[in-house]
């Protein structure tokens, strides 16, 4: 299997609604595997009510089959491990910060509240406006330094 | 009998979802400011994601496809409790209603905080695939508590118009919220299965979690619950269900072969 050339297909693959960042920097690729000719892929949906799952795994076939080395592809969604957000990775991070989207805080404080850093000025004196955004996994939030309206995914965490 | 136990229970998940979320959607647009519509249609979108996974699940047992689990079923097979089938208020959406946003948001917050307990519980579920799932949604309805939680506390201490609506509100979801905590006629045979705990336990567990937002608002939970006019796990409904099934299949029936 050339684990390799799949990456960079599946690095192709964004999220339909955030196009900076790929399926694999935002922690969805669980499993690549080979079984009997056909190559198996697990992903891990960010929210189980997210209407763009049809539209990735379309996408991540049609990647696929353009590098000419699989026949029978199988895309899967599966819930164990459930994705949280530290599955995001570094670069995937910077990605969503490109897109003007604040990334989750990296860890919930004790007292559940967040802090997130404008995407645009850096600053943290940022206030939350809905906990709800235009994505499940969205919330939309307020720079009071440079007085920019942003977004930030939410932290999910088995924690909660 | 593992089986019938399992599925029964599987069903009373995944129709409770579903109801309520097309009761949350029929606010779409009418919630009362544009900031609740947003966060509001996200939860929906939540739920129904939800009530498509235990649906899922039934299909895997091999009870029938998804979409006709969803939407075919008539109102006697349906098993979600009768609290949630109820109309959000008289009228509807598309003319001239009265919907009720104190009897939602109590009807919400007491759901969210029940499912809330009914996820920790299917944690340990003898059946893995639906203890997974119960891991994924008991992260997602964090947000959904906070949000009802939220507007629970500020409505009940708001004016006086508004302690009012909410003290009624809260005395109809007390009147039906027998319906949703039990498990049914083949409760026994859920429990004995290891499936998910007692009904007792979680009833308990649920009024701990709601003891300390009471107290705040000097309101009392009532010792005993009034038993459930209709028994919705028996297939036992009302006419708000009926109608309410007939409005969200329509599309679906115009060609149940389409593929979406």
């Amino acid at each position: 299997m050339n684990e390799e050339m799949i990456l960079k297909a599946l690095h192709k693959v964004k999220d339909p609604e955030i196009d900076s960042i790929s399926i694999v920097d935002l922690g969805m690729v669980e499993t690549i595997k080979e079984e009997e000719n056909r190559l198996i892929i697990e992903l891990l949906p960010t929210f189980m009510g997210c209407p763009a799952l049809d539209i990735i795994s379309e996408n991540v076939k049609k990647q696929i089959i353009s590098l000419h080395l699989y026949h029978h592809i199988d895309i899967q969604f599966i819930h164990t491990p459930p994705w949280t957000s530290n599955r995001i990775t570094e670069r995937g991070r910077e990605q969503l910060k490109s897109f003007g989207i604040a990334p989750p805080p990296a860890q919930l404080s004790e007292s559940g509240d967040w802090e997130v850093s404008c995407p645009y000025c850096g600053s943290q004196y940022t206030a939350i406006e809905n906990l709800f955004g235009p994505t499940a996994c969205r919330s939309i939030l307020y720079c009071k330094s440079c007085k920019n309206p942003f977004e930030a995914m939410k932290p999910i965490s088995t924690l909660m | 009998m593992y089986r019938t136990a399992l599925v029964e229970l599987l069903y009373q998940l995944a129709d409770d979802d579903f109801i309520l979320a097309y009761r949350g959607s029929e606010w779409l647009g009418l919630a009362p400011h544009i900031e609740e519509d947003v966060a509001f249609s996200s939860i929906n979108q939540d739920m129904m994601g939800h009530a498509a996974m235990f649906y899922q699940l039934l299909e895997d047992l091999g009870e029938g496809d998804v979409d006709d689990l969803s939407h075919s079923r008539k109102t006697n097979e349906r098993k979600n409790g009768v609290l949630l089938e109820r109309v959000n208020g008289p009228g509807h959406y598309l003319g001239k209603h009265e919907f009720d946003w104190a009897y939602t948001v109590v009807r919400h917050y007491f759901y969210t905080q029940f499912k809330k307990v009914r996820m920790d519980s299917l944690k340990t579920s003898s059946y893995q695939p639906l203890a997974d799932v119960a891991v994924k949604v008991r992260m997602e309805i964090y947000y959904h508590l906070l949000h009802w939680k939220t507007w629970f506390l500020q409505l009940m201490q708001s004016n006086s118009d508004s302690r009012g609506r909410m003290e009624k509100a809260v005395q109809r979801v007390w009147d039906d919220v027998d319906s949703l905590l039990c498990y049914g006629p083949n409760g026994d045979d859920i429990v004995k299965a290891g499936l998910i705990e007692a009904e007792d336990k979680l009833l308990q567990r649920w009024k701990h979690f709601l003891t300390p937002v009471f107290e705040a608002v000097h309101l009392s939970i009532p010792e005993k619950l009034k038993p459930a006019a209709a028994s919705g796990r028996e297939g036992v409904h009302t006419k708000d269900l009926e109608e309410a099934l007939a409005v969200l299949s329509e599309v679906y029936y115009m060609d149940t072969t389409a593929s979406w």
